[in-house]
């Protein structure tokens, strides 16, 4: 039973490893500031409550387990807020989304 | 192995940060730049087994000093103009000088070496007999507290002086009842939501952190910086002036002060009692309660002058920029 | 073979080394104001790291008393440490504050204006000793 438990909590930390890595390429790669807060924003917000999902098994019914889900709560109601909030003075100091260019025009319009 | 592997990572990281922070010259990513900084520096001190200066590294460095250096900020400009002068004599004094210290280190302990002169003779002592004369389980608040609580006693006087000289300098506009505040509220809805469900749960960390500094990392410090915080993302989100209706300025130097005479009241207790300055032990009729209660007294009157101080200064920054 | 344990022993202290001297550079090399107390704020945290490192022992726990523990690590430069955050925490305010109230008087942060305002303003007193300042 502990092994189930032990390859369960092994899985959430490769996954929630693997979408920070993910959240960092992204951050890398998107051409827009709001795209990258999108793509750290989205992935952060689950990556973080899946590793400490991750510890939370390995701890077992603890006190310690109950102090990392409060966590896990700060945490979604928290990063979610804040990229809202980058985005929103981003928005507030003039800088635009980069638009997509408009498609050609057929010539017989 | 994992740990100086993770070791290793946390050190480059630090590097990596303060070089970018030496090019950079818009200084809005300097002082974002040194939040991560602070905050690799406390999971640093994690893997070195500091967990408190950990808990105040965090707090205080990528909390405090970055908010109040984006309020200068406000006031003094975004942009740096490039340097004037050549960079190879301070690149000179500089590598002189790390050399110097490397060279000075050769003859150092290692790193982790438990037969360091550092390990023996006071911090020994403090590790085995706090348990018998103390009674806290937290070694650094006992040692902090008790064994060393003059020091402490002028570190609360240190933060309550330049509390003072802050206030001094800038002083705290008064709240204007036509001040307009930043925007209408009506287009903050998500961030004043979210922040009036989280700043209870932060008041009672808060007050959670100050109390349980004798089981675990925790302490009047920490406890002060976070309510602070509690109170500055209030005024943040809320509107200019919106901490300063819920704990007006004129209150905070009285509280400061009342910090500092509390924490100093207790070791003046010890000497009209007829024992040293700061012994706890005459508080209670058994010395390790008396310790107790020293402890709990002197780390609120800590918590307290850290958080008035640390209001005050946030107050005259912000207020300062208010139109 | 011994340069390898040398530096596997000391390599801790050589970054935070690097690290306090990148902070010093940033300190005397730059002219902004703002710029150099960031610099003091990484020499400050290095220090820190510095003390933090001495303290650590191999195989110890962190210094909270426990059953089953045997070996601590050394309280002694945490609690220094812990002070000196807060007294760095303190004094770079106070630095903060003085830089406003540069910028209000000269209408600049920069160093090198301020010197060249501060050398315009003696050479016109030495010039009309008689005029107000």
């Amino acid at each position: 039973m502990s092994e189930l438990w032990a390859g369960l909590s092994a899985l959430c930390l490769a996954l929630g490893s693997l979408l920070c890595l993910t959240g960092a390429v992204g951050l890398l790669r998107f051409p827009d500031f709001f795209t990258r807060i999108h793509a750290v924003g989205v992935t952060d917000t689950l990556a973080t409550p899946l590793l400490l999902l991750g510890l939370i098994l390995q701890l077992g019914w603890c006190l310690d387990s109950f102090k990392l889900g409060l966590v896990v709560v700060f945490v979604l109601a928290t990063n979610p807020t804040a990229s809202h909030a980058m985005a929103k003075a981003a928005l507030d100091a003039g800088l635009q989304p980069q638009l997509p260019d408009p498609p050609a025009r057929r010539q017989d319009d | 192995m994992i740990e100086r592997l993770l070791d290793l990572f946390l050190l480059a990281l630090l590097l990596i940060t303060s070089l970018a922070a030496i090019r950079l010259r818009d200084l809005f990513a300097v002082v974002m730049l040194f939040g991560i900084y602070s905050l690799s520096a406390a999971a640093l001190f994690m893997t070195l087994d500091a967990v408190d200066v950990a808990f105040t590294e965090a707090a205080v460095g990528a909390g405090i000093t970055s908010v109040l250096m984006l309020a200068t900020l406000r006031l003094t400009g975004r942009y740096e103009q490039p340097p004037t002068h050549s960079p190879l004599l301070p690149l000179g004094v500089v590598v002189t000088t790390g050399a110097v210290l490397i060279y000075a280190t050769l003859d150092a302990p290692h790193f982790g070496d438990p037969t360091a002169p550092a390990q023996r003779q006071v911090a020994a002592h403090y590790l085995e007999a706090s348990a018998g004369e103390v009674g806290v389980p937290n070694v650094v608040t006992a040692v902090l507290a008790s064994y060393r609580g003059y020091d402490t006693l002028g570190e609360t006087l240190v933060i309550f002086t330049a509390g003072l000289v802050v206030l001094l300098l800038l002083g705290i506009q008064p709240l204007q009842p036509h001040c307009p505040t930043r925007r209408p509220a009506s287009e903050q809805v998500v961030l004043q939501v979210i922040v009036k469900m989280l700043i209870p749960f932060i008041l009672l960390f808060g007050a959670y952190v100050q109390f349980h500094g004798d089981f675990g990392a925790g302490g009047g410090f920490q406890a002060g910086v976070i309510i602070a915080t509690g109170l500055v993302l209030y005024d943040l989100v809320f509107g200019d002036g919106a901490a300063q209706q819920v704990v007006p300025p004129r209150w905070l130097p009285r509280l400061a002060a009342a910090g500092v005479l509390l924490y100093g009241g207790v070791g003046v207790y010890g000497l009209l009692k007829g024992h040293a300055l700061l012994d706890y032990r005459v508080l209670a009729s058994e010395p390790l309660a008396g310790q107790h209660l020293g402890i709990l007294l002197v780390e609120l009157g800590v918590g307290l002058t850290v958080f008035t101080v640390v209001l005050a200064i946030f107050y005259a920054f912000s207020s300062r920029g208010w139109r | 073979m011994d340069l390898m344990v040398l530096l596997a022993g000391l390599f801790n202290y050589w970054v935070a080394i690097v690290l306090m001297m990148s902070g010093f550079y940033v300190v005397i090399a730059r002219g902004n104001l703002v710029k150099k107390l960031v610099g003091l704020g990484l020499f400050q945290a290095s220090v820190f790291i510095l003390y933090i490192s001495i303290g650590k022992v191999q195989g110890g726990h962190a210094p909270i008393l426990g059953a089953l523990i045997e070996r601590y690590s050394n309280p002694l430069p945490q609690v220094l440490i812990l002070t000196a955050i807060v007294v760095g925490v303190a004094t770079t305010a106070v630095g903060l504050a003085l830089i406003v109230r540069i910028r209000a008087a000269y209408g600049t942060v920069e160093e090198a204006q301020i010197l060249a305002q501060e050398r315009a303003e003696d050479a016109a007193q030495a010039e009309h000793p008689d005029d107000p300042a």
